[in-house]
């Protein structure tokens, strides 16, 4: 299960933030990813109870936001939706396509509380 | 993918993913922070490091992935049996449990180093870096990474390999790239292995296997190939021997235009008294 350390990363740079913003602690993080990021959400989510216990980040909601999957076709230049093991054309019906989004798997937001001093300083 | 700070956005995905402003407001005592990093930026920086290392050294570095049991080692055995005596092999096992696959390999007079660290089901960047600290790349032209047999999680990974490979077998079914989208999309090249069965298991059609592959719009060349009776041998080695050519003559334009990122200032002692 490679959410684990993929969560532990997550982490990581969820505490980096907080420190560089001398925050307290994390209220949420929001994690944006595509179904070909080849990480599978609900694993994520059991994976971030482990990874962020005992951290400043052991209290956040995670929220998992669903990138979906666009191709633009090679051929005829359209764009459409597609499925992780269908990225044809839908207009032509072309295989020859490029992904334009669906294989995310990013870190796209975090919300600090912080102590009422270091907030007035910033 | 930006290379530079290691953030997904692209053109092509910008308008959805940037924020809407769902956390613009925030409570009095909280501060909403936008990152747009990867996840795997961490990994994806090593991994490029990984690279340089290898291109410091022109040495080319396969990346071999399939199911457990679809004939990586098999075919590693094969192929350095084959290849040219001039090409000089060694080999990362990323057999995390045993020694067995790297025994096969030191058996045919090839370096082989053994991952012994980390969790099972996938290689890491860092763990390859590790390797590399006992490998003196100056005396290779080519490093196999053979990953771990799993067709989801290696996928995710950028180990700083130049190619991918991925075995599908054939007792393994046709369907296995509509199955393992992103494993396949992750391909340069996809071998059917043990297609000495293919007369055998008649239910395993080379042409289903490619149609699925053009459904997930993979344009990887597939070469038919069995370890048992050699036959796809020439085809893969030609491939090789390709690859080896297209890397030193791309390093040698690169070179030419003067990169300074070939050179990233620290020098690896790798470490003679370590290493197995
Ligand atoms: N018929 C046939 N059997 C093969 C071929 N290549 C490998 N095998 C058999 O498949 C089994 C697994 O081969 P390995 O080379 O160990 O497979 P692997 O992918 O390295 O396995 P893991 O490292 O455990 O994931 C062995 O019993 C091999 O003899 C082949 O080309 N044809
Ligand atoms: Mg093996
Ligand atoms: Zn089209
Ligand atoms: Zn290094």
């Amino acid at each position: 299960m490679h959410e684990l350390s993929i969560c532990q990363s997550l982490i990581k740079q969820v505490e980096t933030i907080a420190q560089e913003r001398k925050a307290q602690c994390v209220t949420l993080i929001v994690v944006g990813m595509g179904s070909l990021s080849g990480v599978d959400a609900q694993l994520l989510q059991n994976a971030y109870v482990i990874a962020s216990a005992g951290t400043v980040a052991e209290k956040a909601e995670l929220i998992i936001e669903h990138l979906p999957i666009r191709v633009k076709c090679n051929q005829c230049g359209s764009e459409s939706d597609a499925l992780p093991n269908k990225l044809v054309c839908k207009q032509c019906g072309d295989w020859q396509t490029t992904l334009l989004s669906g294989n995310e798997l990013m870190l796209m937001s975090v919300e600090l509380e912080k102590s009422q001093e270091s907030a007035v300083v910033h | 993918m930006c290379d530079t700070c290691g953030c997904n956005i692209t053109h092509g995905n910008e308008s959805l993913i940037r924020p809407d402003g769902k956390l613009a407001k925030t409570e009095s005592g909280k501060e909403a922070v936008t990152v747009l990093h990867s996840l795997l930026q961490e990994n994806d920086h090593v991994a490029q490091h990984n690279r340089d290392h290898f291109d410091q050294h022109q040495v080319l570095a396969i990346n071999l992935m399939s199911s457990p049991g679809a004939g990586k080692t098999a075919l590693l055995e094969a192929t350095i049996q084959q290849l040219d005596d001039n090409i000089k092999v060694a080999v990362i096992e990323g057999d995390l449990e045993t020694e067995n696959d790297a025994e096969r390999i030191r058996k045919l007079g090839v370096k082989a180093i053994q991952i012994t660290t980390g969790s099972a089901c996938h290689l890491d960047a860092h763990m390859i870096h590790q390797a590399l600290h006992h490998l003196d790349l100056s005396a290779f032209d080519i490093v196999f990474i053979e990953n771990v047999g799993n067709l989801v999680c290696p996928a995710s990974f950028d180990l700083g390999q130049h190619h991918n490979v991925v075995l599908l077998s054939v007792p393994e079914g046709d369907d296995k790239p509509a199955k393992y989208p992103v494993m396949f999309r992750a391909a340069d090249l996809v071998l059917i292995s043990k297609s000495d069965l293919l007369p055998v298991l008649y239910d395993f059609k080379v042409d289903t296997a490619k149609k699925y592959l053009r459904d997930i719009a993979s344009n990887s060349s597939v070469i038919e190939i069995s370890s048992k009776d050699k036959s796809g041998m020439p085809s893969w080695l030609d491939w090789i021997n390709q690859q080896i050519e297209k890397r030193k003559a791309y390093l040698k334009t690169f070179r030419q235009v003067g990169s300074p990122n070939l050179m990233h200032g620290h020098h690896h002692i790798y470490n003679k008294t370590s290493v197995k």
